[in-house]
């Protein structure tokens, strides 16, 4: 293909020569001779060649290319590959094709789809793309294909930004600000500000330098000020979970995170610690966090980035016993004879700690083969989903006095075999201010900076992938 | 699927084609109905002289180009803005031109005066952003000004238009590869680059370009390894692949002698020491003393450990990439025994994105066909939901097989039954085929997998019962003599199985076994020549084979029925299966022309075949690096760069090293300042950790950057080794003149190898060799010290001891300093408080002397050295464990009083050796004096009364003990790791004695040596029910570090683990008989409160161990 367009490029070159656009008739020789070479070299390039965003129907509503363009028919094996799986979560993330291979990720009923020529880390390539996406969820709060053509330009400059020559150049959200304003209304008003401020008399855009580029910390602007100084601390738990169908735990872990939100003038320099640090069996930081002062001391001591962030996330370890917040008794049954079966769960608390379950929901895939259900819900409501097959009980609070059941009678296809594995149960619940691990953030210090700022700790536990079997 | 043929179609059609289209554009908000006057227009606003107006004609051509849409004819008005003063306007000027400059050469060449003007702006920014879009305009004509560019910019002041460039040159490289050469200079001289901006987009310009060039990092080896830690998420994944094909060239294979786990340990602490280059005298020696010990010499280069080391903290990484890449660089490069450490990494990215699970656990199942044991601990996580994809489903399915083995099939195959109900039938029928592989794989579960499998057999879906058949058929094949019962059911089943490969499976079984079902067999025949002719192609060739076999064993009853399927067969429409049908008739049926072949019919089919191997499609997936696309795909991918193998020879090491002096200092030093007051830039590795500011920070740590340099302190602690520049920088200024006159003098030591001592290792053996003088001196009985190192020098130094870490410094000093200069440090020492002592001994590392925090771990390293040396010569003389210096800490006993002995008087101590006739034993050391006035004669034991299980050596008896005169002798008694006492009577000639000996519990247990990662693994593994915490309060004499490890270790017989931290001592044993882990940490806090930490598989020596320690340091 290239020799081709080199072709072309030669004819209009030659072309343009024989015009004289240009006198650069110097550059003719080693030209000629490059241009033989050139199509060798298309296979060692960059890393990340072109990007296309595709939607859940299979539109191509974006096409970014860090190189020379590569036709969107590149994406037709994809589109292929997506037609057959029939859940696009099925979809494999790498693809070959006889020129290319496509690494791709699902994410919001979005494919970021990339297009690769050469040999690249495959988790490399997949990292960036969830990058990109986070980046546009940070900038546009969604990330949706909506969202996402409305603000096609800032998109765009973003992509600019992110990769050059496909290789990452900016990801980090603090920087990226600096340079590609988000745009919202707070954003018109600190333009006019900082225009205001910096630029008096210039244009709506100053060109004032994005200095974390060129500091040494790369993910903090510089020269933050709030009036309000304030660090908010959420620790956040999933219980990831298999219960059996007696109850019994088959495997049961938590996973942590801490979510931070600082807003905090200057270079403070914070550190945490926690009552407990040694339940945390596995840590993985912010780039932000001093690794060495983790490992010798247990605290987190780190200068945070300006905004919102992932300061850490955990694991503890399933040696020590999980805490099983909800005990859930089902019994779903499908009769041999006639078409229909039974269906009853209750839920009631198990370990709760004494907190309040909230947000209780029950998600079950039914068999195919079920046609209807006709259930009755002491708490909540129930939907069922026919085209999905999907069963949701909202049950909202959980009142530990009278534990919500749901039963009542599935209808099955008639004729239809019985289906032979009874639908496994998603269980989501909410417990605030709680940390089922038993975390507990000590203190939290600042340093390098003199006022005293507002700080905050909020403890939750989720249910992660909380599963019961049946 | 040209992009120029896709292009140029579009060009002809898009006005027309697009317009509707673009109507629905948010972007054009339909205003402009006519196609022609739609670029007319924009053309228009971009002509206007409002900078508004040519903003949103801009937004509005970026968003057709975003949309693929072709807007090429605007190039000449769009061009025309590129010296727009607006920054925004500029902005996506610049995104238009790098689109399509490349189709319109010669116009975009009007821009280029713009962007070399830029190239001079003095705003830093605008010189990257000129070369950025100056390099990404792929016209060739500009090569000579991107040369250019790229080289100026090379030496730019900012670190971040250096990045650009490094940035360029790839895509210069890609637009003319004729400039190859220049452009590996500039590579070169931005390897040397310092800053983390520039080392990861260089290294990525250099993998681009020139990956071959290996030497060009030989230079920046350390530094990339030292920064790496700093480096963007993204330069770390580019580096720490490069560094592992480096690594793979320049490096022994650590894993080329399997036994040597132990010297694994060793390596750590080889590691640890900064020093460059070990002279290869030294290296000599070393393999010396490991010949000694009967083993092969490895030595890991201390580059090597280097490595490894600074990867290690970014299994932390938040970024997956990260993790991956390190995780495949200890695969590829990590002895064994530290393998082990990414397993629990690479389980925290399986919580991941499900793409990003996908290619962990491609790379997993890899890594448990080579290194099963290291993810078995985390079994559970492989577990599969009915919610995970089917293509995660399948590959965890593929782990939790890997993982299989007897000890925990039971549980995998448990798991595997529920997943045989999953409505994913995909999915049933990988589980089917992974239960087949466990059966093959453990003999044990066979016989229950196989008939789980007919079971299975019974099931409603076909599908499943297909692949069960076809699972049980390879199984059958392994033992088919036992199994006729299953071949029969399998038999029946033929009525009712429609899926072709099932039926095809069952009927080769049933020929093949034809004889171990003789009835059966001539009646399946019968009913498949009825369906023949519906039967697929793959049965019908099946049926042809059960009826040639048949006819073999068993002719009478089936030769019609063959013949009549062969006829069928000759016509049938497949001329596969006519061809094979031809074939078997000349084979089986004798006529006069086939004669000799006919005779070996029955040899031809039933041969006797090898059953199949059900392997991993995973095996042998390790030659690609793991983590690259050619692993994921199990195919080369273009421009993947083989890993190399092990060089049988290691090249030599020096050419990694840096001309020590100038730059580093000086460029060290000026960051530092520039940090100063700039901004606290910390994790700029060990390096940079300043011991001035450490000490300030002690006493005040209100200002950010010297809280900063706190945290270093105990990094660098944890480090224990220090980067050459790294200490350099740590100087103070005072100092520096000091400083370089003992580099200067650590040159000449260089050039001189005579003078080990210099080096922490050659130092090591020469305490080796002193300890073997030793041998010959008379024991030393009253030191205060409990390792040899220190009482090494102490002994060398004679001094006495007030602090132990004081003293040892002060000799160490001594010894370094003594010819040049007066030693003025130590003096400075003394005043200072203890932990500012502990920063100055830091500071010598300039010199290797190992830190204080090492010091216990090389004391004990040597020790055991020393005993793994008196292992060999022990059996010279059983009396050699008394002459080779048990400390004075050793604690005498009673065993018999002066006066209950009648004058004689008998004392024992634990020598804490081994015991060499019998590993089990503990040693106890009798001491026997004879106060009397007459000889004492055949002193020897007699009557050992025991408890059940425990064992003793007696001493041999000696003959004569003349008045006043002290004598020794070594017994071994194996008390089973209880404290029960050993009763025995101790006889002389004329007296009977009872006496018994009761260990304390610290005595069971003879001292290990882990590492801090072995440490954790195995603490972690002894939770719950086997660890005791105890806080405490400290002594007061006992709040120093020293203090706590010497009482420790006089409690129980444990060995130090190195560990990060100074606030936490860790010590490591196994007990005498069982060996059961003895784990003990004692943490310090404020006040002297402490807490004690005891983890041990045995409860009642862990209890009792808490007790003891907890009176050792709080007396």
């Amino acid at each position: 293909m290239s020799t081709k367009r080199n072709f072309i490029d030669l004819q209009r070159h030659l072309k343009d020569r024989t015009r004289g656009a240009f006198s650069a008739a110097h550059t003719l020789l080693p030209y000629w001779h490059r241009v033989t070479h050139q199509w060798q070299l298309e296979s060692a390039a960059e890393m990340i060649h072109s990007l296309f965003l595709i939607n859940h129907t299979g539109d191509i509503f974006l096409e970014k290319h860090w190189k020379s363009v590569i036709s969107r028919g590149v994406c037709d094996y994809f589109l292929e590959v997506k037609e057959k799986a029939v859940e696009p979560e099925n979809v494999p993330p790498v693809l070959q094709t006889p020129h290319h291979y496509l690494i791709s990720i699902y994410r919001d009923k979005l494919f970021f789809l990339s297009v690769i020529q050469t040999e690249v880390p495959p988790l490399f390539v997949i990292e960036f793309l969830h990058r990109v996406a986070d980046t546009f969820q940070d900038y546009f709060g969604e990330c949706s294909e909506s969202i996402i053509k409305d603000n096609v330009v800032t998109v765009y400059e973003l992509l600019e930004e992110m990769l050059d020559n496909g290789f990452p150049l900016a990801t980090e959200s603090n920087i990226l600000k600096e340079m590609i304003k988000p745009p919202t209304i707070l954003r018109s008003v600190v333009n006019t500000l900082t225009v205001l401020l910096f630029f008096p008399g210039s244009s709506n855009v100053g060109d004032k330098l994005p200095t974390g580029q060129l500091s040494n910390i790369p993910w903090r602007r510089a020269a933050v000020k709030y009036t309000n100084n304030e660090a908010y601390f959420d620790v956040i738990e999933e219980i990831d979970a298999i219960l059996d169908k007696s109850g019994m735990t088959v495997f049961a872990e938590i996973q942590g995170v801490i979510e931070a939100c600082t807003r905090l003038s200057g270079m403070p320099d914070l550190t945490l610690s926690f009552m407990n640090p040694r339940l945390l069996d596995d840590v993985s930081f912010h780039p932000c966090v001093r690794f060495k002062r983790w490992e010798s001391e247990r605290v987190l001591s780190f200068i945070p980035p300006d905004g919102n962030f992932t300061l850490m996330t955990y694991h503890v370890s399933s040696q020590n016993l999980v805490a099983i917040p909800v005990y859930v008794k089902q019994n779903i049954s499908f009769f041999e004879t006639g078409s229909c079966g039974r269906l009853d769960i209750t839920i009631g608390p198990k370990q709760t700690m004494g907190k309040m379950v909230e947000g209780l929901m029950v998600t079950v895939h039914m068999p195919k083969a079920v046609l209807s259900v006709n259930l009755t819900a002491s708490q909540g409501n129930y939907t069922y989903d026919l085209a999905t097959k999907v069963l949701v009980w909202d049950i909202g609070k959980l009142n530990p006095q009278k534990p919500p059941n749901l039963r009542g009678t599935l209808s099955v296809q008639s004729g239809a075999p019985r289906p032979e594995e009874n639908p496994a149960l998603d269980i989501k619940l909410k417990i605030q201010q709680l940390a089922i691990s038993g975390l507990k953030v000590n203190r939290l210090d600042m340093y390098g900076e003199k006022y005293k700022p507002f700080k905050g700790v909020k403890y939750m536990t989720k249910a992660g992938k909380f599963q019961v079997r049946t | 699927m040209s992009a120029s043929s896709a292009f140029n179609d579009e060009k002809g059609g898009s006005s027309s084609v697009g317009e509707p289209e673009y109507g629905h554009d948010p972007a054009s908000g339909g205003i402009f109905s006519s196609d022609y006057k739609r670029h007319d227009d924009l053309k228009e606003m971009l002509d206007s002289n409002k900078d508004s107006l040519k903003l949103e004609a801009m937004k509005r051509i970026v968003a057709m180009v975003a949309r693929g849409k072709n807007a090429s004819d605007l190039f000449p008005a769009v061009v025309k803005n590129v010296a727009c003063k607006n920054i925004e306007v500029k902005k996506l000027v610049y995104v238009y031109l790098v689109r399509y400059a490349e189709e319109q050469q010669d116009l975009a060449l009007l821009s280029i005066s713009t962007f070399q003007r830029g190239l001079k702006d003095p705003n830093q920014l605008i010189r990257a952003s000129a070369l950025r879009v100056l390099s990404s305009i792929r016209v060739t004509i500009i090569v000579p000004i991107m040369m250019l560019a790229i080289k100026e910019a090379a030496s730019d002041m900012s670190p971040y238009v250096r990045k650009t460039a490094a940035h360029a040159i790839p895509k210069l490289y890609s637009l003319d590869p004729e400039q190859k050469d220049q452009l590996i200079e500039v590579i070169e001289k931005l390897l040397a680059d310092k800053t983390t901006l520039v080392a990861g987009s260089v290294v990525m310009a250099f993998e681009e370009v020139c990956p071959e060039r290996i030497d060009l990092i030989h230079k920046n080896y350390r530094k990339l390894c030292n920064l790496l830690i700093d480096v963007e998420e993204w330069g770390q994944v580019v580096i720490i692949n490069m560094l592992t094909r480096y690594a793979r060239t320049q490096f022994l294979n650590p894993n080329i002698n399997e036994s040597l786990l132990e010297e694994g340990g060793e390596k750590t602490f080889y590691g640890s020491e900064e020093d460059e280059d070990e002279d290869d005298e030294d290296k000599d020696k070393k393999a010396e003393v490991a010949t000694m010990a009967k083993r092969k010499p490895y030595v890991m280069d201390p580059d090597h450990r280097l490595l490894l080391r600074n990867t290690k903290p970014l299994l932390q990484s938040r970024n997956a990439a990260v993790v991956m890449a390190v995780a495949q660089l200890y695969f590829h490069l990590a002895p064994k025994a530290e393998v082990g450490v990414i397993a629990k990494a690479l389980v925290r990215l399986l919580r991941s994105h499900s793409e990003v699970q996908y290619v962990v656990l491609q790379n997993v199942a890899t890594m448990t066909i080579k290194r099963r044991g290291m993810f078995e601990p985390y079994l559970k996580s492989f577990y599969i939901r009915s919610t995970d994809p089917t293509q995660i489903k399948v590959l965890k399915l593929e782990v939790l097989t890997n993982l299989a083995n007897e000890t925990n099939i039971s549980t995998i195959l448990r798991e595997f039954q529920t997943y045989i109900k999953s409505m994913d039938k995909d999915f049933v029928a990988a589980t089917i085929q992974a239960i087949g592989r466990c059966a093959t794989n453990i003999g044990e579960v066979r016989d229950t997998c196989l008939n789980g499998l007919v079971q299975l057999l019974s099931n409603r879906d076909e599908l499943v019962v297909a692949e069960s058949v076809v699972v049980i058929k390879k199984l059958l094949q392994m033992q088919p003599e036992k199994h006729s019962d299953i071949i029969k059911h399998m038999a029946k089943l033929i009525d009712n199985i429609q899926v072709p490969m099932a039926r095809a499976s069952i009927l080769w079984l049933i020929g093949e076994y034809c004889e171990h079902v003789p009835k059966i067999s001539p009646d399946v025949l019968r009913k498949m020549a009825k369906s023949f002719t519906n039967e697929e192609d793959i049965v019908k060739l099946q049926i042809i084979n059960l009826a040639a076999k048949l006819y073999l064993t068993n002719s009478k009853q089936t030769k019609l029925l063959t013949q009549y399927v062969l006829n069928l067969a000759k016509y049938d429409q497949n001329y596969d299966i006519r061809d094979r049908a031809r074939f078997i008739r000349q084979l089986i049926v004798p006529t006069e022309k086939s004669g000799a072949l006919s005779k070996y019919a029955k040899k031809l089919f039933l041969a006797l075949k090898p059953a199949p191997v059900l392997e991993s499609p995973f095996k042998d997936r390790d030659h690609f690096q793991l983590g690259s696309l050619s692993h994921l795909l199990n195919a080369k991918a273009g421009g993947y760069q083989e890993l190399p193998d092990w060089p049988e020879a290691a090249p030599d090491p020096s050419v990694r090293n840096v001309e020590v002096p100038e730059w580093t200092k000086c460029s060290s030093r000026e960051k530092r300042k520039e940090k100063k007051v700039e901004k606290p830039f910390y994790s700029d590795s060990e390096g940079e950790s300043g011991p001035t500011e450490s000490a300030d920070s002690e006493s005040d740590s209100a200002n950010g950057s010297e809280s900063v340099s706190g945290s270093e302190v105990s990094g660098s602690g944890s480090e224990s080794e220090e980067s050459e520049e790294g200490s350099e920088s740590e100087e103070e200024e005072e100092e520096e003149d000091e400083e370089k006159d003992k580099k200067k003098k650590k040159k000449e030591l260089k050039k001189k190898p005579v003078q080990e001592s210099e080096s922490e290792q050659s130092s090591e053996e020469e305490e080796e060799e002193r300890k073997h003088e030793r041998k010959s001196k008379p024991r030393k009985s009253d030191s205060e010290t409990e390792s040899g190192d220190e009482e090494e020098s102490e002994s060398e130094s004679s001094q006495s001891e007030s602090d132990e870490s004081e003293s040892e410094a002060e000799v160490k000093k001594k010894k370094k300093a003594a010819q040049s200069k007066p030693p003025a440090k130590p003096v400075k020492t003394d005043g200072k408080k203890e932990k500012k002592e502990m920063s100055l001994l830091d500071l010598d590392d300039f010199e290797p002397a190992p830190s204080p925090q090492v010091t216990p771990v090389n004391s004990f390293l040597s020790s055991s050295l020393v005993t793994d040396l008196e292992g060999l010569s022990l059996s010279d003389s059983v009396l050699s464990p008394a002459t080779i210096a048990p400390s004075s800490a050793l604690k005498s006993y009673e065993l018999l009083h002066r006066i209950t002995g009648e004058g004689l008087s008998v004392e024992y101590c634990f020598s804490r050796q081994p015991f060499s006739p019998d590993a089990n034993m503990v040693a106890v050391q009798i001491q026997f004096t004879n106060n009397a006035t007459s000889d004492t004669k055949n002193l020897h034991m007699e009557d050992v009364k025991l408890q059940s299980g425990m064992r003793v050596k007696e001493f041999p008896e000696i003959e004569l003990l003349p008045a006043g005169e002290t004598t020794t002798a070594v017994m071994g008694i194996d008390f089973c790791d209880s404290t029960q006492a050993a009763n025995f009577q101790l006889c002389t000639h004329t007296r009977k004695f009872f006496v018994s000996i009761q260990p304390p519990v610290g005595e069971l247990m003879r001292p290990i040596f882990l590492t801090e990662n072995e440490f954790k693994k195995e603490q972690g593994q002894l939770m719950g029910m086997n660890e005791i915490t105890e806080r405490l309060t400290l002594d007061v004499k006992c709040r120093n570090e020293h203090t706590i490890v010497q009482r420790v270790t006089t409690a129980a017989n444990l060995s130090r683990v190195p560990c990060g931290s100074d606030k936490e001592c860790r010590f490591a044993g196994r007990t005498v008989t069982s060996s059961s882990l003895v784990l003990v940490t004692v943490a310090t806090k404020e006040e002297g409160a402490a807490q004690l930490t005891v983890n041990c598989e045995k409860m009642v020596i862990g209890t009792m161990l808490v007790k003891d320690i907890l009176q050792a340091l709080t007396q």
